[in-house]
């Protein structure tokens, strides 16, 4: 059946008909076989352009449209939506980008003219093989998952079970709270951080929509936006919750103490049988057996003897439990920088050289010294503290970002030290970094009261080698002062390293298991970095918080919220509409070779082993077409780039000639 | 009743389609049965004048082996598509070039060098073939060599097509079995144009071997590693082109241990096999880095030759690009 | 445009949606005048790229073939670029095998951002292709016959 195609052609004002001659192009349109109209308009996506394609369509019975104008990013939904008002597919839709690809970009009138006519060729051949396509609608499961227990995944997961949705909210370790809770102060307002994070974990810990699951890790993912099946292993606690009322005997009781390298960043104990903090949420605490004397040596039990409930479970195993979400939000935070990567800073061989985790919990009233900031004999207290800005980060060598938060932690560390110890502080900076609300005036502040002296270089090295007077048993900084252009040796007696921000060691693994991607730095890659930046290109995964990037409390909360409302949005819908450009499998055509099974970076291709052949998943495909250009059987077709249709549309650009095809001998 | 007639005819081949032919056992009988022979160059005494003198379409079934190399070939091509009801471009040398068709990827002249000087040819006199020769008794002629063979549907419109380097005996029985049946009005012949003799997936949906997802970080030639027997050949390291190569053989190299090299031809509605080959292969590499993609690509010592080992002639390309 | 009658290549482009489309979209928009004589086709990706799209443009009378795409690590479908590179390789192996000179296909990754980039790629490789002259391969597939003579006699 041959196909009526209808060729309109814009001028756009002078845009496209000041260089291109858009008469001659449209009768020369009209010309070409399977053209059943052709048209000039000074503007085609006015409403009276609009018209013209609608009355064509209905009137000529044109069964293909073909709009040569600007390019299709700026109004291919526009001459979509004319075609679908006039009952014509709005796939079967093509079109030529003559103004940001020819008029815009070539001088010359003649061959602008035939660079014109290869694009509509190209086209219209292509626009031929076009197929009617139908959006895929699919439901929504209005249950979601949050992972990630810090202040981001908190927030996420109290907006939504607000809303009136249920949450899963998954987190690693034994309670919610995340590195907010370690801190002592937040900046630039100072407030105290457990003050305003301790009431937002009771909320999470309590909603009746929030289903808590710590000490426990997502280990598989299937489905897509809509109908997502997590599975859950929740490591065993070796405490039967059901029956601990989180009394803390137990803790007291365990005659094993070891020190603590996450909450406590190693500058605490704890018990082999612990809550990692008082105000855990939930109250319930886990058992380390790498540590338990019981678990080791095969005695002890001391726990359970002195537990009161009979809580204690030594027999407890691990548990996967399996539920079914609509959509995912990763709020999986950040690893700090390892200071040991720069050995000329001296952090883990110097004793009095601390990175930012350390010094949060040394300077937190909850913390091993009670907030009192000494040095490591336990007694000193520092005349003279460094702080280091951007170790580890802005640094080719180590991580070429801005942590975006060492400034202002700096500048609160500074001014902790001197209300603490009245000490005379360095801070050691590239540049400062102050963008956000309040945040200049906190830096001004520190300026003018805090008698903080402010050294503008990057320290080249921290030293306990004294050459000159003074300098016997300190830690020497030399740096280049850049603003007076000098080497400085500057002694003090405490180093802090203000350490960035790193993706999660294991963020790669955890980007593939959710189907989303990562940046060349790890970081989770949001689907538009301005416009879109808490969705992904994974349809109902979305990512708030660190894990999408460097940032501070406020802008985390904010993303929180914000991934917590396109949620919402979604659930509210009921449905959703996917777009239909999507690669299938036509399974007769298909040997099951299983080449495209690791094509697909949303994890849309399976392999059924029943039938031998592979599947692909239309909710989970994203139209890329990857596996489409790798099939080796020619089996998998991709809607709306089929193989016929740019094979076609290369032989119509190749149809127009363009001047000088012979090579003129020299 | 005068029996339908058959003919059979070789241009450029090796004569294994032949051979693939009376290797259908008994079944060659039925053959006899139901045809009356009438062109057979290999199998009886025939002469062109013969079929020349026949009307056209006299002849009901031609299978046609072999590439177009020469202008005898194109003659013969043509005498028999005229004379021919049915003309089935038959084995993978009419059907896409087959292994002379690689002759396309240099030019004749060095076909006729390769031929006539190298250093293993015992030709003192340096002689060279001439296309026209005054003897005494006459002028005498042979073919003229063409610079790039042609499949058979490059010079005339082509039936049917059945595929393999051979067919395999058992597809060829079939398609014998259907013709006659179709004959006696019992079946009914495949649409014109159809590929016949052969399955519509590819050699993978035949093959035995354990599959699983395909990282290659080393290929390997055959005679590198000792091959497992069950592990698919693709994701050791051999590159097999069985994922891109029509099924129909019940996958009888892979099963001997050997990588598919092809010659069942591309799957149904692909244009190109050996530029599927080439996208899957190197698709499943298992390295971002340039320098390393380099490094493992240097495991295919002959691509062009690899994976287009029977389809040059009739891929998008046809050939080397003249020097 | 036979200004100084010189050759004019035909090229086949293709381009990804999301960036080198865009960097297309973008010169445009900054008015950047640049060689005609590649005509852009959009894909989704440029690992929807199919040797058999390089191969049909090179048979159908282009004289060189553009990919372009977005920059490794910037893939808008997380890693398919990286596909892109390594067809990309053995497509090149395969064409020099075939006799194709190396500066008719080329590989170009370009931002949405880089417009101006994009354009001078085009240009520089319009003036490379032209410099090799016309390929003509849709015309060598004709007959012609093999001089049977010797080489050197």
């Amino acid at each position: 059946m041959s196909e009526k195609v209808g060729v309109y052609i814009c001028h756009c004002g002078a845009n496209i008909a000041g260089v291109v001659d858009v008469a001659a192009l449209s009768h020369w349109a009209g010309e070409l076989p399977d053209v059943a109209v052709a048209r000039d308009y000074k503007f085609m996506c006015s409403s009276l352009g609009q018209e013209l394609i609608e009355k064509d369509i209905q009137e000529l019975g044109l069964t293909r449209v073909v709009v040569a104008a600007c390019s299709p990013h700026l109004h291919e939904a526009t001459f979509r939506n004319c075609c679908k008002r006039a009952g014509l597919n709005p796939y079967l839709f093509e079109m030529a980008s003559i103004r940001e690809q020819v008029s815009w970009v070539t001088a010359n009138k003649t061959v602008a003219l035939e660079k014109s006519k290869a694009l509509i060729s190209g086209a219209v051949h292509r626009v031929i093989h076009n197929q009617a396509l139908e959006p895929i609608i699919v439901d929504i499961n209005p249950n979601v998952l949050v992972v990630g227990g810090g202040i981001t995944g908190i927030q996420a997961a109290l907006e939504i079970a607000d809303a009136g949705y249920h949450v899963y909210l998954v987190e690693r370790e034994p309670s919610i709270g995340g590195h907010m809770a370690q801190f002592d102060k937040t900046f630039p307002t100072l407030d105290c951080s457990a003050c305003i994070l301790t009431p937002k974990m009771f909320s999470a810990g309590t909603h009746p929509n929030i289903t808590l699951l710590t000490w426990s890790e997502v280990e598989k993912v299937d489905g897509y936006v809509g109908n997502f099946t997590v599975k859950v292993r929740q490591k065993a606690r070796k405490v039967n919750t059901e029956l601990c009322t989180g009394c803390g005997i137990c803790e007291q009781k365990c005659p094993k103490k070891v020190i603590d390298t996450v909450f406590e960043a190693g500058m605490g104990l704890r018990k082999a049988v612990y809550t990692p903090f008082p105000q855990a949420v939930p109250k319930y605490p886990v058992m380390d057996v790498q540590n338990c004397t019981f678990f080791q040596k095969g005695t002890c039990k001391a726990c359970e003897k002195f537990c009161p409930t009979g809580a204690i479970d030594f027999k407890q195993e691990d548990k996967v439990v399996s539920f079914d979400v609509g959509n995912i939000i990763l709020a999986t935070g950040w690893d700090l920088f390892d200071c040991r990567r720069i050995p000329q800073y001296g952090y883990g061989r110097l004793a009095n050289v601390y990175n930012s985790l350390e010094f949060e919990r040394l300077s937190n009233a909850a913390g091993p010294t009670g907030g009192k900031v000494i040095l490591r004999d336990g007694v000193t207290v520092p005349q003279s503290v460094g702080i280091i800005h951007c170790v580890g980060s802005r640094d080719k060598n180590y991580n070429p970002y801005c942590s975006a938060i060492c400034c202002m932690q700096s500048l609160k560390f500074a001014h902790l030290v001197k209300e603490k110890t009245g000490a005379q502080v360095y801070n050691f900076y590239i540049d400062i970094r102050t963008p956000l609300k309040a945040y200049d005036e906190f830096y001004q502040h520190i300026l003018e009261t805090d008698e903080t002296r402010f050294v503008r270089g990057k320290v080249a090295e921290v030293t306990d080698a004294a050459r000159l007077p003074g300098e016997e048993g300190k830690l020497i900084i030399q740096v280049e002062d850049t603003l007076i252009g000098k080497q400085r040796r500057i002694p003090v007696d405490m180093v802090i390293l203000s350490a960035g921000l790193e993706p999660r060691h294991d963020a790669k693994e955890v980007a593939k298991l959710f189907g989303i991607g990562c940046s060349a730095d790890q970081w989770f890659i949001e689907r538009h970095p301005k416009l879109d930046p808490v969705a992904t290109m994974t349809e109902g995964v979305f990512v708030a918080g660190v894990c999408q990037g460097p940032k501070d409390i406020p802008l985390s909360v904010t993303q929180g919220a914000a991934a917590a409302a396109r949620v919402i949005g979604l659930v509210n819908r009921k449905q959703v509409s996917l777009e239909p450009v999507r690669a299938s499998v036509n399974a007769e055509q298909c040997s099951g070779c299983r080449i495209c099974n690791n094509q697909c970076p949303f994890n849309a291709i399976s392999f059924l082993v029943d039938k031998g052949v592979s599947e692909i998943n239309p909710a989970l495909c994203q139209g890329c077409g990857t596996c489409v250009a790798a099939c080796p059987a020619g089996a998998i077709t991709g809607s709306h780039y089929t193989n016929a249709q740019i094979l076609s549309q290369i032989e119509g650009i190749l149809e127009v000639e363009l001047g000088q095809r012979e090579a003129v001998p020299a | 009743m005068a029996k339908p007639k058959f003919a059979m005819y070789w241009a450029a081949s090796c004569g294994g389609c032949e051979i693939a032919v009376l290797n259908i056992a008994e079944k060659i009988l039925d053959v006899d049965a139901n045809f009356d022979v009438v062109f057979w160059p290999v199998a009886m005494d025939a002469k062109y004048k013969d079929v020349e003198g026949m009307s056209d379409g006299e002849i009901t079934l031609c299978l046609f082996n072999g590439g177009i190399r020469n202008d005898e070939n194109e003659r013969l091509a043509k005498l028999l598509r005229k004379k021919s009801a049915v003309l089935v471009a038959f084995g993978s040398c009419a059907n896409e070039g087959c292994i002379p068709g690689l002759a396309n990827l240099t030019s004749g002249k060095a076909v006729i060098e390769t031929a006539f000087s190298t250093v293993s040819t015992d030709n003192p006199h340096n002689v060279r073939p001439a296309y026209d020769y005054p003897a005494a008794e006459g002028e005498l002629h042979i073919p003229r060599m063409y610079e790039t063979l042609k499949t058979l549907d490059q010079v005339v419109p082509v039936d049917y097509y059945m595929p393999g380097c051979p067919p395999e005996s058992h597809q060829i029985a079939t398609v014998i079995d259907l013709v006659i049946a179709a004959l006696k009005g019992e079946a009914k012949l495949p649409p014109a144009g159809a590929v016949i003799g052969a399955g519509n997936s590819t050699v993978c949906d035949e093959c035995s071997r354990k599959r699983s997802e395909k990282l290659i970080k080393e290929f390997r030639r055959t005679w590198q590693i000792p091959m497992d027997q069950q592990e698919c050949l693709l994701e050791q390291g051999i590159l097999c082109s069985g994922m891109a190569t029509r099924s129909g053989c019940n996958a009888r190299c892979p099963a001997a241990n050997m990588p598919c090299i092809g010659c069942y031809g591309p799957a149904p509605d692909v244009v190109d096999q050996g530029a599927r080959m080439m996208s899957a292969v190197s698709s499943v590499i298992d390295s971002k880095d340039p320098a390393e993609i380099e490094r493992i690509l240097d495991g295919i010592v002959d691509p062009a030759g690899t994976f287009y080992r029977f389809g040059l002639a009739s891929s998008l390309l046809h050939r080397a690009k003249a020097q | 445009m036979s200004d100084n009658n010189q050759f004019e290549p035909v090229i086949v482009g293709f381009t990804c949606n999301w960036c080198s489309y865009r960097a297309a979209d973008a010169a445009g928009m900054a008015r950047i005048k640049y060689s005609p004589n590649v005509r852009l086709i959009r894909l989704m990706c440029s690992g929807r790229i199919d040797p058999q799209f390089v191969l049909k443009a090179l048979s159908e009378g282009a004289d060189g073939v553009l990919i372009t795409g977005c920059h490794p690590g910037d893939c808008h479908y997380v890693e398919q670029n990286y596909k892109t590179l390594r067809r990309y390789a053995l497509l090149k192996r395969t064409l020099r095998q075939m006799g194709l000179e190396d500066n008719r296909v080329r590989l170009v990754w370009a931002s949405a951002a880089e417009g101006r980039i994009l354009a001078e790629e085009i240009d520089k490789f319009v003036s490379d292709v032209r410099a090799l002259g016309p390929l003509n391969w849709i015309k060598m597939a004709t007959t012609t016959y093999v001089d049977p003579a010797p080489a050197s006699a």
